[in-house]
């Protein structure tokens, strides 16, 4: 149990996806203006992360690794994540209007976010057991919600603030990025201490 | 003729810079410049893929089907990444391991689909190939500059060198992920200051997202709901 609690903690607040490992920049960046819609994709991220887990490890474990055919992982992992983010744009369409209305938007940009792929293929490199990767998955995204909507609140500070004409627009975003992922800095350490192995 | 190849071949290292202009392929950019040698090694592995990715595309543009065209290129691409990545497993071994995770993510590097989208499948082989060069060249050389400035004040070293006065006082931050973030946002502020180009207004324009053409909007921002360019 405290071993999920570690990983747990630890993808969320030490190895933060967007704010350390830099995975899942764009939608960081471009979808963290208003609190809702970051709400939305980060909802979203979480969503398809878990699902993206649960797919792919099987594949990995039962169908690639005991046929020698590792070095597929890349293309199989992403046809996999596109495959699986269509179909569950369409049930969630046909059966679950209500949350397709609030997710729906954000679905099919995460095909290719980079954070999804990259917990995917982390979870094998790091050499979980499928427990451990899901609960990392869960961890990443509740990480990327957790950045995606503290960051949306200094993006909401900065909007009214007088700035530059060069830094205005993204060079004034970048530098807030950089302080926020100053202060989650602050956690590294945290997590031996509380739980010594 | 020279001219215009000369020109496609330009506006990618300056113009249209992937990552300092167009904002481009992020997570690499930020996660690859802490060292010099890891940038240009990911510079040169992002170059290779988009250069043959490139040349295929356009050379099989009027053969894939429009409406399964991303699916394809990706497909493609994610094809050429694996080619690398064993490359790379096999004769820089180091290098592999200083990128890890990022080697594979190449796949969902939007420099590489974008340009696929933007450029190869409207224009033949050599031009294609001359813009994947251009593009490559522009993303090498933008990492390199992140890099340089990364590393020498923040390791006090050159590509593995020390510098005399510098190793003694580094500002260790900047090689952090904080510093990547702080680097990053006075690079484009210092091209939106120094350069001829007017700082855009949007923080990402459409031009680069690969779902453009199927989302149907000029702006990401219309309706008061955003939709994030793919990383």
């Amino acid at each position: 149990m405290t071993k999920f609690i570690v990983i747990l903690l630890s993808a969320v607040f030490i190895n933060n996806y967007v704010l350390s490992r830099f995975l899942g920049i764009c939608p960081f960046l471009g979808v963290s203006k208003k609190l809702d819609s970051a709400t939305g994709m980060s909802l979203a991220v979480i969503f398809v992360m878990l699902m993206a887990t649960a797919a792919t490890y099987p594949i990995q474990k039962f169908l690639l690794d005991p046929n020698g055919l590792g070095y597929l992982q890349t293309i199989v992992f992403i046809l996999v994540i596109a495959a699986l983010v269509q179909l569950v744009e369409i049930v969630l369409k046909r059966y679950v209007p209500s949350l397709h209305k609030s997710l729906g938007v954000y679905l099919p940009l995460i095909t290719t976010n980079c954070a999804v792929l990259g917990v995917t293929i982390l979870n094998i490199d790091e050499g979980y057991n499928f427990a451990e990767a899901m609960v990392n998955s869960l961890g990443s995204g509740l990480g990327f919600f957790l950045a995606m909507v503290m960051f949306s609140g200094v993006r909401s500070t900065i909007e009214g603030s007088d700035i530059p004409e060069s830094f205005k627009g993204l060079p004034v975003t970048l530098t807030a990025a950089a302080i926020t992922s100053l202060s989650f800095l602050g956690f590294s350490g945290v997590i031996e201490n509380l739980f010594p192995m | 003729m020279m001219n215009k190849t000369a020109q496609n071949f330009v506006k990618g290292i300056i113009k249209e810079n992937p990552v300092l202009v167009l904002v481009l392929g992020t997570c690499p950019t930020l996660a690859t410049s802490t060292s010099v040698i890891n940038a240009l090694g990911m510079g040169a592995a992002a170059t290779v893929v988009l250069l043959c990715s490139n040349i295929v595309i356009s050379a099989l543009r009027k053969v894939i089907p429009d409406k399964v065209r991303i699916p394809c290129y990706i497909v493609l691409i994610a094809g050429f990444v694996t080619m690398v990545q064993m490359l790379v497993k096999a004769f820089a071994p180091e290098l592999d391991k200083a990128l890890g995770i990022y080697l594979p993510l190449i796949v969902v590097n939007c420099i590489i689909l974008g340009r696929a989208e933007m450029f190869a499948n409207k224009n033949n082989v050599f031009d294609s190939a001359i813009d994947a060069l251009g593009m490559g060249v522009g993303f090498t050389l933008a990492l390199f500059c992140m890099a340089t400035i990364r590393e020498v004040f923040g390791n006090g070293t050159f590509a593995g060198i020390p510098i005399p006065i510098l190793a003694d006082n580094h500002i260790s931050i900047l090689t952090m992920a904080p510093g990547g973030f702080f680097v990053f946002g006075l690079l484009i502020a210092a091209v939106n200051k120094f350069g001829k180009y007017k700082p855009k207004k949007k923080d990402f324009g459409c031009e680069g997202c690969p779902q453009a053409d199927s989302c149907g909007k000029t702006s990401c921002e219309k309706d008061g709901k955003e939709a994030a360019v793919n990383d």
